[in-house]
């Protein structure tokens, strides 16, 4: 049963026609990924599903429920949090002051702080550097920092837009193992990516999106051996 | 981060300057000031002014000055050659100074200036030569300059433990002697006669008053470096209790003064102070819209007008008043209209963000003040002839007539102000608008409700701006709508950005500095927003995070100085390598 849908989504950005019919189905207990090249509409599906963009036509559901005219403030209080790409963090703010920015809807006080314990244990850098200066923290712990900072909301579904971009290798791998953990512990995930051999691989599905079209899915593992994703995307 | 580096190596550079360059540059800089004073008519008009009565002129203080901190700013900035080096240094830059304004003088003399610059005429002559021959005079002032950077390389070269007293006393003995007309006013009391004497003439401050007064200060200034350390071995040593009355004490200290001394000053004095508690009533306010949540506003001035119309036509018993209410009934009103227009004010400018938000609120301001002058209105808020016979506010048989009175108004006004500011600051509102003010994409996707939250910021903020207005109408007992001009405004935005964004005492020194102080200044009148903008250039260059910065802003400075000192040290380390 799915947990997230997106039902024949079109997204208009003036006469630019971004999203084609999307539809796309995130499951209990799944990561799915989402790939495609630069600007094929990614991060427009994100925004739509996260109702920063209306859909001129088709909806997005959650647990059954339809998203339309729901905004974007009361669809992260439904537990639809979305990790922007960027490493948007606050820079101005310590790492501890970001991580309670991510608690922001939530009020039990010791829930909170078990969380934040929880997310710190999951990423320990992150604990030595409570009291940094967001802004000083390198790109790696930036990108931690804002999926850490997306944990804090206790997302029902999570979305992370290119977590791995430009990390080096080592770094990509704390930070999927990181998507992996967060899956295990019941949180479904929808990872978009460039990085599709990573993606792929940690992957219970994936869909192919070009120019706002899904063009293939599959599970992840099958994606990884088809032809055409193979001369596309892996190179 | 990038910027520190920049900023650290171009530093770097400058110090590889040559010495004989910096010392011309501090020169002419530094003496460039003073001649630039000259051609605008400040110095004539410094002439006019004793800082010590028949003896010293600001205007010859300010010559003296301006060699003596090219001498102080050269050492300063040589700070890597040999002693020797820099006392030379120093004697030449105050020199040059010295030079630039001899060569004024000179120019005075010859030809006849003042056929294009005004104030080149024989008064400013008769500053330059001490009304001396020309001769004599550019020996004077050259002589004269190279002893004050003498003095002003010495004095940065002397030990701390000298150099603290020495600078206490001489700032001590300066203001005295600038606000002279001031204290005598407020030493105006009989038993106090005696003492004033002792201190100053009719005229100004006496030379021997000065003498006492920078002795004075110079030892209660030494005495405290003495006595330091102990004092601050007992705080960090303090059991909670005794912090505790430390602390207390403190606060009783400066309630007595900020309580008691309006009071013994005078009107004067309470004028000045209340016309600075109005503002920072509204830099509160602004520092919620735009130090904490980032939303500029440059049509500030029409949530004052607002709260300033309001009271008026609510108490006023002029004819078109539509009530008769005391002033505090009409507070509470004027406080909710003001919120209420603030939210309606920042409706259309919800989506409006950076720049074009500061073109979009200057423009509803303005539309504020021209909609209050305009004849469609002027059957309900008077038009140009504006509102007259607000009465002033009473309790029981009590009237607050005095300026000294409404300070006290104001005083409580900013205070439960203050305390709901630093309440809102650290509430969950507050760490909204952290959030939207850092980044709006990101507050929404961590479910920050964008427009409720925006629609506070302007709404509260304006509350402020209200209570200011009301406190201002009884203040005048009559407004017009010329006294909302978009000036408003930006002085309130200038003290936010002097006293340091988003730091509530900041606002308090903002508006202490930037209006107290030219308020107290008055005479200088014509010159003010010349000063104005020089201070908040100098600011800007010098001390950006403003003089009372945020613990955020200041958390960054201590960064961002970190790394230059660390980058420094390295290419310190690489060059003698
Ligand atoms: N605000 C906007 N206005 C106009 N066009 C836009 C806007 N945002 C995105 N687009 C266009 O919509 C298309 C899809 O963009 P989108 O950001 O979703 O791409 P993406 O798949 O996330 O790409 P990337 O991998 O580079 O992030 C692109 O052609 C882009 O130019
Ligand atoms: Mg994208």
């Amino acid at each position: 049963m799915a947990v997230l849908e997106a039902d024949n989504l079109h997204v208009f950005y003036g006469n630019i026609h971004a999203l084609r019919g999307l539809s796309l189905e995130v499951g209990k207990d799944e990561i799915v990924t989402l790939i495609g090249a630069n600007g094929a509409g990614k991060t427009t599906t994100l925004n739509t599903i996260s109702s920063i963009l209306a859909p001129a036509e088709g909806e997005v559901r959650f647990e059954g429920d339809a998203l339309t005219d729901v905004p974007p403030h009361d669809v992260v209080g439904r537990g639809i949090v979305q990790v922007p790409e960027g490493r948007r963090i606050f820079g101005r703010l310590t790492v501890g002051e970001n991580l309670r920015m991510g608690a922001f809807l939530r009020t039990g006080k010791r829930e909170v702080r078990q969380s934040e314990e929880h997310v710190l244990t999951m990423f320990p850098v992150l604990r030595e550097r409570i009291r940094q200066v967001a802004g000083t923290l390198s790109g790696g712990e930036q990108q931690m920092l804002a999926m850490a900072r997306g944990l804090m909301s206790k997302p029902r579904v999570l979305l992370l837009d290119e977590p791995s971009m430009g990390l080096a290798p080592m770094l990509v791998e704390t930070i999927f193992e990181a998507v992996l953990a967060i899956r295990n512990e019941g949180v479904p995930v929808l990872l978009v990516e460039q990085n599709a051999f990573m993606a792929l691989q940690i992957a219970d599905r994936g869909y192919v999106v070009e120019t706002g079209e899904i063009v293939l899915e599959g599970p992840g593992r099958e994606l990884l051996e088809n032809d055409e994703v193979k001369r596309a995307y892996l190179g | 981060m990038t910027f520190t580096v920049v900023a650290a190596s171009y530093r770097h550079r400058e110090r590889q300057r040559s010495a004989p360059y910096r010392t011309v540059m501090a020169g002419v800089t530094f003496g460039g000031v003073a001649v630039f004073l000259g051609f605008v008519g400040i110095l004539t008009m410094f002439g006019q002014r004793e800082v010590i009565a028949e003896t010293l002129s600001l205007a010859h203080l300010t010559i003296a000055m301006s060699a003596f901190f090219a001498g102080l700013w050269v050492t300063h900035a040589s700070s890597r050659t040999g002693l020797a080096a820099r006392v030379a240094q120093g004697l030449g830059a105050g020199t040059v100074a010295g030079a630039l304004i001899a060569l004024l003088a000179l120019s005075i003399h010859l030809f006849k200036l003042r056929r294009v610059f005004i104030a080149l005429k024989k008064d400013l002559l008769d500053i330059l030569t001490f009304e001396q021959s020309i001769g004599a005079a550019v020996a004077v002032l050259v002589i004269g300059g190279a002893l004050c950077g003498l003095l002003g390389a010495a004095l940065y070269l002397m030990p701390r433990k000298l150099r603290r007293p020495l600078v206490v006393g001489l700032t001590w003995a300066f203001f005295v002697g600038l606000f002279q007309e001031l204290i005598q006013l407020m030493l105006q009391y009989e038993f106090l006669m005696k003492f004033r004497e002792l201190f100053f003439t009719w005229d100004g401050l006496k030379p021997q008053g000065a003498l006492i007064v920078f002795a004075a200060a110079a030892v209660t200034a030494a005495a405290w470096q003495a006595y330091r350390p102990r004092y601050d071995s007992f705080r960090e040593n303090a059991t909670p209790g005794q912090a505790r009355m430390l602390l207390g004490f403190k606060i009783l200290i400066g309630l007595v003064l900020i309580i008691g001394f309006p009071a013994f000053a005078g009107n004067f004095i309470g004028q000045v102070l209340m016309l600075v508690g109005l503002y920072v009533l509204m830099g509160m306010g602004l520092n919620l819209e735009l130090g904490l949540a980032g939303l500029l506003d440059l049509g500030f001035v029409a949530f004052f007008a607002v709260g300033a119309y309001t009271t008026a036509l609510l108490t006023s018993n002029a004819d078109i008043a539509i009530a008769n209410m005391s002033f505090w009934q009409a507070l509470p009103i004027a406080v909710v209209l003001s919120v209420v227009i603030g939210v309606l004010f920042g409706i259309p400018v919800l989506k409006v963000r950076g720049d074009y938000l500061a073109v979009a609120t200057l423009g509803l301001g303005e539309i504020v003040r021209v909609l209050v002058l305009s004849d469609f209105a002027a059957p309900v808020l008077g038009g140009a002839q504006g509102v007259l016979g607000i009465p002033r506010p009473s309790i029981g048989g009590f009237e607050f007539n005095d300026p000294v009175d409404l300070f006290y108004i104001t005083l409580v006004a900013s205070a439960v102000a203050a305390y709901f500011a630093w309440r809102l600051e650290n509430s969950r509102l507050g760490r909204a608008w952290t959030a939207i003010r850092d980044d709006e994409d990101v507050a929404q996707a961590l479910g920050i409700n964008l427009v409720n939250v925006k629609l506070l910021a302007y709404g509260l903020g304006a509350g402020f701006a209200g209570v200011a207005g009301a406190i201002f109408a009884v203040m005048l007992a009559s407004i017009f709508p010329h006294s909302f001009q978009l000036l408003i405004s930006i002085n309130v935005l200038a003290l936010l950005i002097v006293g340091g964004m988003g730091s509530l005492p900041g606002v308090v020194v903002g508006a202490a500095a930037l209006i107290g102080l030219p308020e107290l200044l008055r005479e200088f009148g014509e010159y003010r927003f010349l000063f104005y903008g020089l201070v908040i250039v100098v600011m800007m260059r010098l001390k950006a995070e403003g003089l009372w910065p945020s613990a955020a802003r200041r958390r960054e400075r201590m960064l961002e100085e970190e790394s230059r000192a660390a980058i420094e040290a390295e290419l310190r380390g690489g060059a003698s390598r």
